[in-house]
């Protein structure tokens, strides 16, 4: 009883959240940058906004770009709602895995594709490209990140890895520290963060995630912007829950527990989102042509993590 | 401590004595000015350093943890010393000339003074170190000093030789260290923390009882390490370069002695290694090396164009040559590397004397363009043909009696790797051979054209009191060993195992 | 602190100086290769300071001051004055591609763990994992020094060669003084020698590319 419960206040607060996260980063960045600022709920009334237009769909498009955004913010929604984030205790838990969170974040990346193809611009080809570019490497890296985790703690569910991980069987690991390096930077590249994607811009040399949506508008624009928070928001709290799985609500706890999770989660949401705005802050966006190497070293350190745990006593 | 408790001190232990004594002209030649008297006493103090070596055979200090002599390094320190000694006389000479020609400056000569001391020393050190950390500190010292002496005519191909001879020996010296830091991992188990597990006399004892699997890691890098600094191929590739381009005293020294002592320290290793019953065996892996260095510098000899070069693979042959003797292990084959390591030292050393002669008379180093050394100077050429031939192998000289042991001992214990050896040895001594009439018969060139300076009686006497010396000595080793020395050498035959 | 908790954090450290090393040889800007050299010494200067904490040897903060002022601040400082001064060609020219160059590194890294498979943990005084860590660091040094052509990126990789040495030692229980100091002055006088060559390099030729070496090679005569 109390798994459905906890699950249906995940589904609602990952959506509630994100757009607070994604306007709390834009807002950290302004004032770092010396500027005022949008307020942090801006993207709240942006969405709101969006909803209201009317969509504009190009003759050429056909039924894969209308349904694209509906496809992506499903994915992506039902990524969110299998990662703990104040607690493990959910109805989905047992069918909750890395390697399935993985597969899921695919689907929405290559609807998106498809959908930056179907109009036949040359922005949309550029853009899905470029993500397909940056897809083939970082999930490979992603996968290495979940093998290191899965072969420490002998599971693939988020769920099972943080009791592994709170019940004190895991010491401090070079493994864990380069997964977590790993996986910080494929989580850039997802997200389409500086150095990878700058999300402000809308020049063609520089655009990636940009450039495969530019033709969308109203509700199916919202729907992509909504998918794109929700992303942020689950790689920040897979990167809290895995690494940092302090605070988490375990199954048995009363709602005190759960209220301790709660504001765990919170804190470490906010103190990863200031560390993303610090971070895209103080570092220039690279060149295209170094994406290869950007997301090859992420998927060297996620081999190394696995290969590492060899040579420690961990396997 | 006062002056007077260091003084006996130094006097009741000459190990002290020996290592004090260049250290201490290091520091004063290096502010000394006036060259003449710099090489004037440069000579002074090596003979006093081989004099205290002399003196070690009397009296043997104690092992300490720093330092020991055991019957392998004394004569390698005694050996040492003669030849330094004997340089210093040489360079007097050729530095008389230099300094007249002005192909050096005043401050370059003081400067290669201080080091040439300064290079004994470390050189003295590494062969009397106990601590395998100071083993290792006293190579790289050597190496240091010897790069700046390499570079010290600045020309291009002297930078050029520099640099390699810098990046390449100290990539090598690192994996030495890295060895030195395994084989003390082995034995901390063992032996517990601190100096303890780095003093070789004690690690000896025990090696037996260390982690086998470490031991041979340990190995490799240590073969990779100071085997650069030996010169087997394939990391040879500083060797010739750097022989070739520096002042001829330092090609003398660097050939006929930092090759001895890298190979020194080599063989401490493999004696740990050794007596551990679990670890694989170092000889094949120093076989394999040894002929290597012996085909490949073989065929090389042919197609030089440079006198000092020439002789440089020379010197890569022959310690190919030597630690395949020592890898194929046994008495005989470890007396035969003892005595052609004195052998090739002596030799070695000889001939560079020769070639500074002949470089600094013709004004070329360009081997076309040295012929009719017996026509134009008698002594100096007819000496050098001896010397040649002996470096080539032949009788009735030393190092053909050595090279004759290791292949005698070949044949016994491994007859199949006997035949490349002897190939390699062949190919080696036609080189030689064919080099060697070109130079010494012919027509002297019509007019030396840019002739080093003047050589005055006394110079000749400095150049070619030493190159005699040598020569004779590896003459009269080849027809007759002292009883002694035999004995002695088959002694620490059975030490390295 | 028990002894687990201790090791786990020099590991996490020697794995630091490993990314440190990579870092090196991802760079494409010659700047960004003297500050990841910097932060590769800082990490080392860590690594000596914990051992020295966790053994109980107070020399060992000697070593890690060594490599802090010495290797993290003045070397980079000295390197960049001199590809200042000597106007370098600031890109970093590689003989292998640096996709390829990383690859082979993991490769590497592969290898030195096969290595120290075979021996067990019950070499007290080092666990197998600082060990691959240190010979994992030597072998980047040697590609980097491998797969550069500039002199300056050549010099680099040797001294983050030296870095994996002095790592190798530092995590060696109770290795005396003698050898630290030692390789901490061979340090000094090495650095001063590659002042002296890179001007008399540059006064011979026009750029520190190496490949101009190549044509006064003396092989050929």
């Amino acid at each position: 009883m109390n798994a459905m419960i906890w699950q249906v206040l995940q589904i609602i607060l990952v959506v509630a959240l994100a757009p607070l996260i994604t306007g709390y980063v834009r807002w950290v960045k302004a004032r770092l940058n010396g500027r005022r600022g949008p307020s942090p709920i801006q993207p709240y009334r942006d969405l709101y906004r969006l909803l209201q237009k009317e969509a504009i769909v190009a003759h050429s498009a056909s039924w894969i770009f209308r349904a694209a955004p509906y496809v992506t913010f499903a994915s992506v929604w039902l990524a969110a709602c299998i990662v703990p984030t104040f607690t493990t205790n959910m109805v989905l838990a047992p069918a909750a895995d890395l390697i399935a969170l993985v597969a899921l974040l695919a689907v929405g990346r290559f609807w998106t594709a498809l959908a930056g193809m179907d109009v036949g611009t040359a922005f949309g080809g550029l853009g899905a490209s470029r993500e397909m570019l940056i897809a083939s490497l970082a999930e490979p890296a992603m996968l290495m990140v979940t093998f290191s985790l899965s072969l420490i703690s002998g599971t693939t569910a988020p769920g099972q890895i943080v009791a592994f991980v709170l019940a004190g069987n895991v010491g401090v690991e070079v493994s864990l520290g380069l997964a977590l390096a790993a996986l910080v930077m494929v989580a850039i590249a997802e997200n389409g963060r500086i150095p990878i994607d700058n999300p402000a811009t809308h020049l063609e040399l520089t655009m990636v995630h940009e450039a495969m949506v530019l033709e969308y508008s109203g509700r199916h624009l919202a729907m992509i912007e909504a998918a794109s928070m929700v992303r942020l928001t689950l790689f920040i709290a897979l990167i809290a829950t895995l690494f940092a799985p302090w605070g988490i609500a375990q199954p048995g706890a009363g709602p005190l527990g759960v209220l301790v999770g709660m504001g765990a989660f919170l804190a470490k949401t906010f103190l990863l989102a200031s560390a993303l705005a610090v971070f895209e802050t103080s570092i220039a966006k690279m060149r295209v042509f170094r994406y290869a190497d950007f997301l090859g070293g992420a998927l060297l350190l996620g081999l190394l993590a696995t290969i590492f745990l060899y040579v420690s006593e961990a396997v | 401590m006062s002056l007077d408790a260091l003084i006996i001190a130094l006097s009741d232990n000459p190990l002290l004595l020996i290592l004090a004594i260049p250290l201490a002209s290091a520091g004063f030649l290096a502010v000394l000015p006036g060259w003449r008297l710099a090489s004037w006493l440069n000579i002074a103090v090596s003979g006093a350093t081989f004099a205290a070596s002399l003196s070690l055979f009397s009296h043997r200090p104690p092992d300490t943890r720093l330092l020991f002599i055991d019957d392998f390094n004394i004569y390698l320190v005694a050996l040492t010393t003669f030849v330094g000694f004997t340089t210093a006389i040489f360079s007097a000479g050729y530095i008389a000339r230099e300094a007249d020609s002005a192909r050096l400056s005043d401050l370059h000569l003081r400067f290669y003074h201080s080091m040439y001391q300064a290079f004994l020393f470390t050189m003295l050190l590494a062969l009397t170190a106990n601590n395998t950390g100071v083993m290792w500190v006293a190579v790289e010292a050597a190496t240091l000093t010897t790069v700046l002496m390499v570079s010290l005519y600045r020309t291009r191909e002297a930078i050029e030789a520099a640099w390699k001879y810098f990046i390449l020996c100290s990539v090598g010296i690192g994996l030495a260290l890295f060895g030195t830091t395994l084989v003390y991992l082995a034995a901390q188990p063992v032996m517990g923390d601190g100096a303890d597990a780095m003093a070789w006399t004690l690690l000896i004892k025990q090696a037996a009882r260390f982690h086998p699997d470490l031991l041979n890691l340990a190995f490799v890098f240590l073969l990779v390490g100071y085997g650069t600094k030996v010169g087997l191929a394939p990391l040879h590739a500083w060797l010739p370069d750097a022989h070739a381009e520096g002042p001829t005293p330092i090609s003398a020294v660097l050939s006929g002695l930092l090759l001895n002592v890298a190979l020194y320290a080599l063989l401490r290793f493999k004696m740990l290694i050794s007596a551990n019953p679990d670890t694989l065996a170092p000889g094949p892996l120093m076989i394999l090396m040894g002929l290597s260095s012996l085909f490949l510098s073989g065929f090389m000899l042919y197609r030089r164009g440079d006198i000092k070069r020439l002789f440089a693979y020379s010197s890569i042959e022959h310690m190919g040559l030597i630690t395949f003797a020592f890898g194929m292990g046994g008495p005989l084959a470890n007396f035969a590397g003892l005595l052609h390591m004195t052998m090739h030292s002596l030799t070695k050393s000889g001939i560079f004397f020769a070639v500074g002669a002949i470089t600094q008379n013709g004004g070329t180093k360009r081997l076309n363009e040295i012929r009719g050394l017996t026509v134009s100077h008698p002594v100096l050429g007819w000496t050098f043909a001896i010397a040649v031939l002996a470096i080539a192998g032949l009788p009735p000289m030393g190092v053909f009696m050595s090279e004759f042991l290791v292949v005698s001992s070949t044949f016994a214990r491994q007859p199949l790797l006997a035949i490349p050896l002897i190939i390699a040895l062949l190919v080696a001594f036609a080189a030689l051979i064919m080099r060697l009439q070109a130079m010494i018969f012919g027509a002297p060139p019509p007019m030396p054209r840019h002739a080093h300076g003047q050589q005055t009686t006394f110079g000749t006497v400095l150049a070619y009191t030493p190159l005699l010396l040598h020569v004779g000595l590896v003459v009269v080793a080849g027809l007759y060993l002292p009883a002694p020395l035999v004995r002695w050498f088959e002694h620490v035959a059975k030490l390295l195992g | 602190m028990n002894q687990q908790f201790s090791y786990d954090i020099a590991h996490l450290i020697g794995a630091t100086v490993l990314m440190a090393g990579f870092s090196l040889l991802y760079q494409r800007r010659l700047f960004a290769v003297l500050n990841s050299f910097a932060f590769q010494a800082l990490a080392l200067a860590a690594a000596a300071a914990w051992q020295a904490h966790v053994q109980d040897a107070p020399h060992l903060y000697f070593t890690a001051a060594i490599a802090l002022l010495f290797k993290a601040i003045a070397v980079p400082f000295a390197l960049h004055w001199l590809v200042e001064r000597l106007g370098i060609h600031r890109a970093v020219e590689t003989a292998l591609s640096i996709g390829w160059t990383m690859i082979v590194g993991v490769a590497l890294v592969a290898l030195s763990i096969m290595l120290v498979l075979p021996v067990t943990a019950a070499a007290a005084a080092l666990t197998r994992e600082s060990l691959a860590l240190a010979m994992s660091v030597v072998l980047l040094g040697m590609l980097m020094m491998i797969t550069r052509r500039n002199a300056v990126t050549q010099v680099v990789g040797f001294m983050a060669l030296e870095n994996g040495l002095i790592l190798a030692a530092v995590s060696a229980k109770g290795m005396p003084l003698v050898v630290e100091i030692s390789i901490a002055f061979s340090v000094l006088v090495a650095m001063t020698l590659f002042g002296i060559f890179f001007f008399r390099i540059r006064e011979r030729f026009d750029s520190l590319d190496v490949a101009y070496l190549e044509s006064y090679r003396g092989d050929r005569s």
